[in-house]
């Protein structure tokens, strides 16, 4: 059935049929995802030498890495055109060409050196804390993106684009922190009240889309970006109103979450890593049990893969969308709820889930809106905001750098072929990857 | 191929027919081979290459702009321009050429009809034109008769002649081997992808089809007499519209019978598919009933009319059927992966559900590398076999078919029927719906034939073909001494009444000593019901006897 395509970097050739494409994107993912986790550890050599083969093969998992490399050269080069002093080294490059070698080579590798130094580990920690604090700070940005990712992600699956987890984790924010100042409950209690109004407040703002697609088929790419912007200025709104914004203050903040609603942290009170993570990867956990083990998670992802066959096989696809929309705003609503109950921050203020939602759109593609692949993503982010800081304040580039890096990566990640072509990768029987992933976007 | 010669080429879906013509028309690029026009080798890199080469296709599926004119489709791709730099289109040299063409040709069309608004045989007519504008040598048809009627088909067949004499070389692809016998000069038979074989015209059917499949195959349906109990499905003055708010299914009574095969035949988009969906509750009701084992089932939703005992199989597997992407194992359960064994409350039961699917692809002999392989990597028949496995695989009281071997391979055609004749003889009601006349002919004990959203005939199964052919084009044969006035659905059941009658007649005595009861319990039409299917069965007996 499926002829084997043995030609040499041909990423550009259109499979016979958009089934074949379909296949073999699903085929794909799934190879790579099983090629990735037992490969990767590969105590049999059978499995060692199988991951190998398949390393150069134009797999989901070298994409994935290559597109990395990709945007760091990419990153290096606008590093050097942004540095003046750097830049003018290479006035007389033809004339002293190892001068702008040397300025460059310094310029990126320190950058990239404090990128990894702010995010994994310090060689230069001399206590526990020192050594802990990259990793503290990664945890402490992955755990929201998690949460956004997989509301993302899930909503894809269904085949609903969510692009509204901006606002629901807006909107989880600002419920979390309502409870979080306003209730007056014991301390684990007034936690788990304060979560869960999170959870409710993105459920509340991912179920009006979802219901509106449901019955009257309006367009949810639509509708999420414009509750978009209603939660954003709902949010700066509430904040000044009485009762709500901090009485001492006259800018906009709220006031702070009380301790009893703060989100305990992991390693004592000088690092910021707090039990979000925990709960982040449960709820990984959770949606991939969600969707591969449960009668519904079933009806999502038929409904996700072919609505009409789903209708046909009687799943009430209306009611699948809204349970969607729910489940993916409650996801973005406890990713939100993290940006107050967290160490983050503690009051609301306009910017207080920073770009999170949107941050989660990038994480779930990268992550194949897979869940373990999603949580994978988030950390990568995570360790390059967190990475980013740092680099900033040693090295003097500036943070955006960070932001450009990850939407390089999401573009090579988007465009397959792309990378494929630049490292000349065997195209295997599993080529053109991401097609299912880039349909419909 | 020789000039002005019409080869057919003839094989099984999948054989490779379709990708054989499109490497012809520049769509594919051959891996290894060349292409000879006039002794010298071609190479094409794309269909406009091929147009120059005077090689024009008509697909199985039309390209045509729907929207568009037909001068305007005709003219699309090969825009003339005036007005120099200004670019307007010539439309009216292109609708003269429109106009210069169809009549050198004789083949009828209006340069200024929309093509959305003309029925299925003149869209392929635009087509036909469109490619020899282009003036071209070879036309290559792809599955051309796929979706006409009979009398279409024969116009078609008139065509092709005419053009052939007029010089054209044609290819015809098909898997209907009437059709090629009727008009190909010379037959290629391909077999995954492999020339099996030339036939002349002269070869009968069942070697041309030993050829195709490559073994001996059973044309025809095997099949008892018809035992046909209560009614379980009745619909009564039944109204439902189409997408485009249109009346699609305009007052229909039907009743099918436990243990016995209704055929509804028509040509395509004539209210069959709604009429169905209607009563799968996919698609509302909104005047009459629909009524299954005695319950009102319209308004009811598709789950609970599945769970009610209803078989579906649907007629586009790949919209509607099955989930492409999804596993073979998966798709068997796609519609009962809530209910035990498969699903226990919020979670499901991967285990049982591939233990159950190994056991159903044994059953229903699913070629397939695995129950975990997506199914849309399994060939077009099996795919319809996971189809069938899945609906055919629970107690069933109605099994509806819509369809039920489109774009399948001969044998898997064979498997399936077998299976829905297993069903009937289980004592289900089966209503199939197919606008392949052969399958409602050889499956059905009775035949009801759609035209138009209405009922327009009930017949017997031994019924000539072309009167069949006549109903589905909305003829009601005079000769039969139908009454005048046969135009309203009421009025149907005594002219199908005289349809059969001349059969029923023969075989009066056999009818009455098979048993079967005549029931009378609806109207005319019912006393059809009995005896059509008593009087089909003797006669086949009769010939298996000689």
């Amino acid at each position: 059935m499926s002829e084997p395509n043995a030609r040499q970097g041909s990423p550009d050739k259109e499979p016979a049929s958009e089934e074949q494409a379909n296949r073999s994107a699903i085929d794909n993912t799934e190879r790579a995802e099983s090629a990735s986790v037992p490969g990767g550890a590969g105590p049999r050599p059978t499995l060692g030498r199988l991951f190998l083969e398949n390393l150069w093969a134009a797999n989901t998992f070298t994409v994935t890495l290559l597109s990395l490399v990709l945007a760091m050269v990419v990153g290096a080069i606008l590093m050097i055109i942004s540095d003046p002093e750097v830049l003018a080294t290479y006035s007389y490059v033809t004339a002293r060409p190892s001068d702008a070698i040397t300025a460059s080579w310094t310029l990126v590798s320190e950058a990239y050196a404090n990128l990894f130094k702010g995010s994994v580990f310090d060689p230069a920690a001399t206590t526990v804390n020192t050594a802990l604090s990259p990793i503290s700070e990664t945890l402490t940005y992955t755990a929201p993106l998690v949460f956004t990712g997989l509301s993302v992600a899930l909503a894809f699956r269904g085949g609903l684009f969510n692009i509204g987890a901006q606002g629901q984790a807006t909107m989880g924010v600002v419920l979390a922190a309502l409870a979080g100042f306003l209730l007056p409950l014991p301390p684990v209690l007034h936690l788990l009240v304060a979560v869960l109004a999170g959870a409710l407040g993105g459920a509340i703002w991912g179920f009006i889309p979802g219901i509106l697609k449901a019955r009257t088929g309006a367009h949810e790419v639509i509708n999420t970006i414009m509750l978009n912007y209603v939660a954003v200025y709902f949010l700066t709104w509430l904040i000044v109103q009485n009762g709500v914004q901090d009485p001492v203050r006259t800018d906009a903040i709220s006031r702070s979450v009380d301790a009893s609603a703060q989100l305990p942290r992991l390693f004592g009170d000088g690092l910021r890593a707090h039990a979000g993570i925990i709960v982040a990867v449960l709820a990984t956990w959770a949606v991939a049990w969600l969707l591969n083990r449960s009668t519904l998670g079933f009806e999502l992802r038929a409904v996700g893969a072919n609505p009409d066959a789903a209708r046909t096989a009687g799943i009430s696809v209306t009611r699948t969308y809204v349970l969607i929309m729910v489940f993916a705003g409650a996801l973005a609503g406890l990713g939100g709820s993290q940006m107050v109950l967290g160490t983050t921050a503690a009051a609301l203020t306009p910017l207080v889930v920073a770009q999170i939602g949107f941050d989660g759109i990038l994480v779930a593609l990268l992550g194949r809106v897979k869940p373990w692949g999603v949580a994978l993503a988030a950390l990568l982010f995570g360790a390059l905001q967190a990475g980013g800081n740092r680099m900033q304040s040693y090295s003097g580039i500036s943070l955006e750098l960070v932001t450009v890096l990850q939407a390089l990566i999401v573009i090579f990640i988007a465009a397959p072929a792309l990378v494929k072509a630049i490292f000349q990768l065997r195209a295997a029987r599993t080529a053109r990857l991401q097609t299912s992933l880039a349909k419909g976007w | 191929m020789e000039p002005g010669e019409i080869h057919a080429l003839l094989g099984e879906n999948g054989a490779g027919k379709s990708t054989l013509m499109n490497v012809l028309y520049g769509l594919y690029q051959p891996d290894e081979g060349e292409i000879l026009v006039d002794g010298r080798p071609l190479r094409l890199r794309g269909p406009s290459d091929a147009i120059t080469a005077g090689i024009g296709m008509v697909h199985q599926h039309f390209m045509l702009v729907p929207v568009f004119t037909v001068t305007e489709n005709i003219m699309l791709g090969a825009e003339r321009v005036r007005g120099g730099i200004a670019g307007f289109l010539d439309r009216r040299r292109a609708r003269s050429e429109v106009a210069e063409v169809s009549q050198r040709y004789n083949l009828r069309v209006d340069p200024d009809a929309v093509i959305e608004d003309l029925p299925v045989g003149i869209q392929q007519r635009v087509e036909i034109v469109k490619a020899l504008t282009r003036d071209v040598d070879l036309l290559i048809l792809d599955e051309p008769t796929a979706v006409l009627t009979p009398q279409e088909t024969e116009e078609l067949l008139t065509v092709m002649r005419s053009l052939k004499a007029a010089g054209k070389s044609i290819v015809f692809i098909t898997h209907k081997l009437g059709e090629v016998k009727a008009i190909a000069d010379r037959i290629t038979v391909i077999r995954r992808g492999k020339t099996v074989g030339t036939a002349s015209p002269e070869a009968s059917r069942d070697e041309l089809a030993a050829l195709m499949v490559g073994r001996t195959v059973r044309l025809t349906v095997d099949k008892a007499p018809a035992a046909p109990g209560e009614p379980v499905l009745e619909l009564s003055g039944l109204f439902v519209d189409d997408d485009r708010q249109i009346r699609a299914v305009d007052g229909v009574d039907l009743t099918v019978r436990a243990g016995e095969v209704l055929g509804v035949a028509g040509v395509q988009g004539n209210g069959q598919t709604e009429l169905i969906e209607a009563i799968m509750g996919l698609r509302p009701v909104l005047a009459g009933t629909v009524t299954l084992a005695g319950q009102r089932i319209d308004g009811w939703s598709t789950k609970k009319v599945l769970r009610a005992g209803v078989g579906y199989v649907p007629e586009d597997r790949s919209v509607d059927g099955l989930v492409k992407e999804f596993t073979v194992a998966e798709n068997l359960v796609l519609d009962i992966y809530d209910r035990p064994p498969f699903g226990r409350g919020l979670s499901l039961r991967p285990d049982e559900i591939t233990r159950s699917a190994r056991e159903r692809i044994e059953q229903f002999d699913v070629r397939t590398p695995s129950a975990e392989a997506p199914v849309g990597t399994l060939s077009g028949g099996n795919q319809q076999k996971v189809i069938v496995a899945r609906e055919l695989s629970r107690p069933l009281k109605l099994l509806i078919a819509a369809q039920p071997t489109r774009g399948v391979d001969v044998g898997s055609i064979e498997f399936i029927h077998s299976r829905v004749i297993h069903e009937r003889d289980n004592d289900t009601a089966v209503l199939v719906v197919s606008s392949e006349l052969d399958e409602v002919i050889g499956l059905a004990d009775r035949i009801a034939v759609m035209y138009r959203g209405r009922i327009i005939g009930v017949v017997g199964p031994d019924t000539p073909r072309e009167e069949i052919g006549l109903l589905m084009a909305g003829i009601i044969p005079d000769a039969t001494g139908g009454p005048p006035d046969a135009g309203s659905v009421p009025d149907i059941g005594p002219t199908a009444t005289v349809d059969a009658d001349p059969v029923a007649v023969t075989d009066a005595d056999t009818v009455s000593g098979s048993g079967v009861p005549a029931t009378t319990d609806r109207d005319v039409a019912a006393i059809t019901d009995g005896v059509a299917p008593a009087a089909e069965g003797t006669g086949s007996e009769d010939e298996k006897d000689r």
